[in-house]
């Protein structure tokens, strides 16, 4: 009969025995040495039923399928082009992944994306040798080109979120930004430069004070404190205005869900 | 998208706005700290912002260069440690390393901060030669003012080891400060587009068009200076950068 060796929700280091025996399943974070389940990583511990996770504390990005990132272009090669995702591996976005445009044979790729360029792009696939291959074609994945880019703790990405989004689309609506949070850490953010920078000190704080509870009320009324300083009338449809982008809001809303 | 990067940069500077909140002519919150190293006859360790510095002093008994023989010996070094930044590798000195070590070296030379004849133990035999390290712990923008900042705090923190004339003793310090006659302040102001400012960060750094460091002494007297960057500056301009970096010069000496 397996037991668990340490509390569920507890802090275990890399190395530690969290359970005993073979009724309990390693998911992520967690791996089996013989009859026991030793964590990899620093985090809390998260047992559901028989599974075993691990929610990491700290530490790089790993890339998972399905996730929306946002990668810079490092490398255009003959079929594509490299990204650095922000993580310990590299990812490849493949031609046929990139466009629906016909590319002829030996066209000049950087026409399309070009080194340094900023991609919102999803993870098709991630092989067990951690090669990643990125897709462009889905609702909202594009080349960004305006706004700033900034960098935030990986594992804070889903407290920046929020349950189905909730988190960032308050500060959207605060700050009247148009944001786009990368699973892998890379946040993209463009609007007036006085609410912009709102939105990334709220998103300092999230950062910050991830751990503490009551982060959604807190968060809540720093930016109505900071939107009322600036004496900014904030727009409650942010992210829609612009007809011409239809589409744009509706991708962002799913792209948070995740 | 260091193109895009400009373009956005320029229109938060047309606001008036940077990236981190400041206006164009504010410094980062600066912090020095003197006597941080124990091996060190003097040492001080500078923040701006993010920005971080070490520098340390050492003292010994040289024999003087042939051209000097009454004159002591000052040598700048500066180590952009591969921990500071993404950017830096191990190995030899970089065009970046030299290119601070000899601003913060030419800065203390020109504006005579030593009063090196001071040093001289026996003329042309013996003369004290203090040698400067600079060791970057964050590099997060603005090494050129932060290290000549660190330079000058850590020469003012130091102490003479005794010496018997024969051999120095590090292990018993005097109370004989170093004989600082002046105390230079560096400013780099920087130009992107048609805006210049103070204290890039590394954003603003990687679209840097040109830029213009400023040794200055207390009373704003100009020293040394040097141009970076590859767009070329008008009178002009130097002329505007120059009232800039005189009047960040007078705040930031206050806090040396």
């Amino acid at each position: 009969m397996g037991e668990l060796l340490v509390a569920d929700k507890s802090i275990v280091v890399p190395g530690e025995e969290v359970a005993a025996g073979m009724d309990f399943l390693p998911t992520e974070g967690v791996y089996r040495d013989g009859d026991k389940l030793v964590a990899s990583r620093l985090g809390l511990l998260a047992v559901d039923g028989r599974l075993v996770k691990l929610i990491p504390l700290s530490g790089k990005y790993l890339p998972k399928r399905g996730d929306v990132i946002i990668g810079k272009v490092t490398d255009v090669t003959i079929s594509g082009w490299r990204t650095d995702i922000n993580s310990a591996y590299t990812a490849m976005l493949s031609m046929k992944d990139a466009t629906s445009e016909f590319i002829a044979r030996g066209a000049d790729l950087t026409r399309y994306f070009t080194f340094g360029d900023y991609l919102v792009t999803k993870i098709v696939n991630v092989t067990s040798q951690n090669l990643v291959d990125l897709t462009m074609k889905g609702p909202g994945l594009r080349k960004l080109s305006e706004g700033r880019i900034i960098a935030v703790a990986p594992n804070k990405v889903p407290r920046i979120i929020g349950k189905q989004g909730s988190m960032v689309s308050m500060i959207k609506d605060a700050t009247g930004c148009r944001i786009i949070v990368g699973q892998n850490g890379i946040v993209w953010l463009q609007g007036d430069p006085d609410q912009e920078l709102v939105a990334v000190s709220a998103l300092r704080k999230i950062e910050n004070e991830s751990h503490i509870s009551g982060l959604t009320d807190r968060i809540k009324v720093f930016l109505d404190g900071e939107v009322k300083r600036l004496h900014l009338a904030p727009s409650m449809n942010a992210g829609n205005d612009g007809g011409s982008e239809g589409g744009r809001s509706e991708f962002s809303e799913r792209e948070f869900q995740q | 998208m260091n193109e895009l990067l400009k373009a956005n940069i320029l229109k938060w500077f047309g606001k008036g706005k940077r990236y981190d909140g400041r206006g164009l002519d504010e410094f980062r919150a600066v912090v020095i700290e003197q006597g941080v190293t124990k091996n060190a006859e003097g040492s001080a360790r500078v923040k701006v912002g993010d920005t971080e510095v070490i520098a340390g002093v050492k003292l010994s008994v040289e024999k003087p260069y042939p051209d000097t023989p009454k004159d002591g010996n000052l040598l700048v070094n500066v180590e952009l440690l591969p921990l500071s930044s993404p950017d830096f590798e191990a190995g030899p000195p970089g065009e970046e390393a030299i290119e601070v070590a000899r601003v913060v070296d030419r800065g203390l030379r020109e504006s005579k901060a030593i009063d090196i004849r001071k040093l001289c133990v026996q003329e042309g035999e013996k003369v004290w030669a203090v040698s400067i390290d600079i060791c970057t712990i964050n590099a997060a923008g603005n090494l050129l003012d932060a290290s000549a900042l660190a330079a000058v705090a850590a020469l003012k923190n130091a102490r003479f080891p005794e010496y018997d004339g024969k051999t120095v003793d590090y292990k018993s310090m005097t109370d004989k400060k170093l004989p600082i006659a002046r105390f230079p302040v560096s400013v780099t102001v920087t130009k992107i587009g048609d805006s210049i400012f103070v204290d890039p960060t590394v954003e603003e750094e990687k679209v840097v068009d040109s830029r213009l460091t400023v040794a200055i002494t207390d009373g704003g007297r100009i020293c040394a200076m040097q141009k970076g960057g590859n767009s070329p500056l008008s009178i002009d301009e130097i002329g505007r950068m120059i009232d800039l970096a005189v009047a960040k010069a007078a705040e930031l000496s206050k806090q040396l």
